[in-house]
């Protein structure tokens, strides 16, 4: 029962974790965007994935609060209060920013997988991760809406947009396979209809993003390389110099509240 | 057909617990709490104040977010509070609920009107209905970005009128 309850704890974390790191990467643009509209958009995806994030961690702060009662962290302390290895975000959405393209094209590809999904999440047994995934759901077909207008707009665009575009999906690419792989703590929660079975979802998702590439003029890079490792807590080096910039303050002052 | 005013099964759910509620004057009380982005409109018509209950001396709200990420939430819960204990409630506790999702549909007719009056198009939730201009009210209109001012606003502008104006998207 205490394994069960672990196993749930991490893997709402996990989500948590998914969801902040691509918060904070998108809230870089702000004042950074090629236009005001662009950055007042970014910025509401930022805020969405945040505000995502909040929710799965107080979701874990009260499922700690049942095991380890006054010792259990709250929201903020989870995530603002770990080292670098005790974060559980896929690689995908801890890489730079880099060019509109690449922030777009990852986007992109997370934004189709997320659909997916949430789409099953709204069905999981746990109610509150249900919830969680049912408010989420309807903004992620907003943030599609958008990316996948980006993803025709440059690789149908000029010979500069297409090419960084490709260069961006090139580069990308073999993290997405990460998407699809089950953690350990996953998998245990599966039987019950807590989580969701990643795997299945690959060919959708291949699916819709080889048809919109192809819309778009753009290659479907090959699957040359695989990176995973996130999930364990190993990360690329992005992972640190995300976390300092996020963690300054409170390591810096405490405890502080706005 | 389409005339027949029609309302959607969370709002109709709505306004049964608030007309069949024992705490009517905590409700009118509430009525007083805005949206801090939308100060025209109350927390009740935008569909956000879902329930009142009053349980040993203590009052307790339960309102639901609009978007996940929606930073007027606190400012919501913090009116909230400070109304009721203006009004001598001494102990207020406020809950934030996930299921059902907020959604457009909640909005009352009374809080579409207001929306509109504010100069923002209230939500079209019918299928190959257009966005009228609050302005001119013009139906040839055009978007401009998905994401306006804030999470809950795309950015239009009117063709007829030349109006920019904010759309309260359909979630
Ligand atoms: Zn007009």
């Amino acid at each position: 029962m205490k394994d069960k309850q672990d196993d749930l704890i991490n893997y709402v974390i996990a989500l948590g974790d998914d969801s902040l790191i691509l918060g904070q990467r998108l809230s870089e643009w702000c004042y950074h965007a090629p236009f005001l509209e662009e950055d007042l958009a970014l910025a509401n995806v930022a805020l969405d994935f945040i505000g995502r994030a909040q929710m799965f961690y107080e979701y874990a702060s009260q499922l700690e609060t049942r095991v380890l009662k006054e010792n259990a962290r709250s929201a903020d302390q989870i995530a603002f209060l770990r080292d670098t290895r005790d974060y559980r975000n896929l690689l995908i959405v801890e890489l730079p920013i880099g060019d509109f393209a690449f922030t777009m094209a990852r986007q992109f590809t997370v934004d189709v997988f997320n659909q997916l999904y949430l789409q099953q999440l709204v069905n999981s047994t746990d109610s509150t991760l249900a919830a969680i995934a049912g408010k989420a759901i309807k903004e992620t077909d907003y943030h599609l809406r958008r990316s996948q207008e980006w993803m025709l707009r440059l690789g149908d665009g000029t010979d500069e947009s297409h090419q960084r575009m490709e260069k961006a999906l090139k580069e990308l690419w073999g993290y997405t396979a990460e998407l699809f792989t089950m953690s350990a703590y996953e998998t245990a929660l599966l039987r019950d209809g807590i989580s969701i079975d990643r795997t299945a979802l690959c060919s959708d998702w291949r699916k819709i993003v080889t048809e919109l590439l192809q819309q778009a003029t753009l290659k479907v890079p090959s699957d040359e390389w695989q990176v995973t490792g996130g999930r364990e807590g190993l990360h690329t080096e992005h992972q640190g110099d995300i976390l300092a910039k996020m963690q300054y303050l409170q390591r810096t002052y405490p405890g502080l509240e706005w | 057909m389409d005339s027949i005013p029609v309302i959607s099964e969370p709002l109709a759910e709505r306004m049964a617990r608030r007309r069949d509620s024992a705490y009517p004057a905590l409700w009118d009380l509430l009525d007083q709490v805005k949206d801090p982005e939308i100060p025209v409109l109350s927390l009740w018509d935008l569909g956000v104040l879902q329930d009142i209950v009053v349980a040993d001396q203590t009052v307790l709200v339960t309102i639901t977010p609009t978007y996940s990420g929606c930073p007027a939430l606190r400012e919501m819960q913090q009116d909230i509070d400070s109304v009721l204990i203006a009004a001598g409630y001494a102990k207020v506790e406020i809950a934030t609920q996930l299921a059902p999702a907020w959604s457009t549909e909640m909005i009352s007719e009374k809080g579409r009107q207001q929306l509109l009056d504010y100069g923002i198009a209230p939500p079209v939730s019918r299928r190959g209905q257009p966005i009228c201009c609050p302005r001119c009210a013009s139906p040839k209109t055009q978007l401009i970005s998905q994401f306006g001012s804030t999470a809950c606003k795309a950015l239009y502008c009117c063709e007829h009128c030349a109006e920019p104006f904010d759309y309260f998207k359909c979630l």
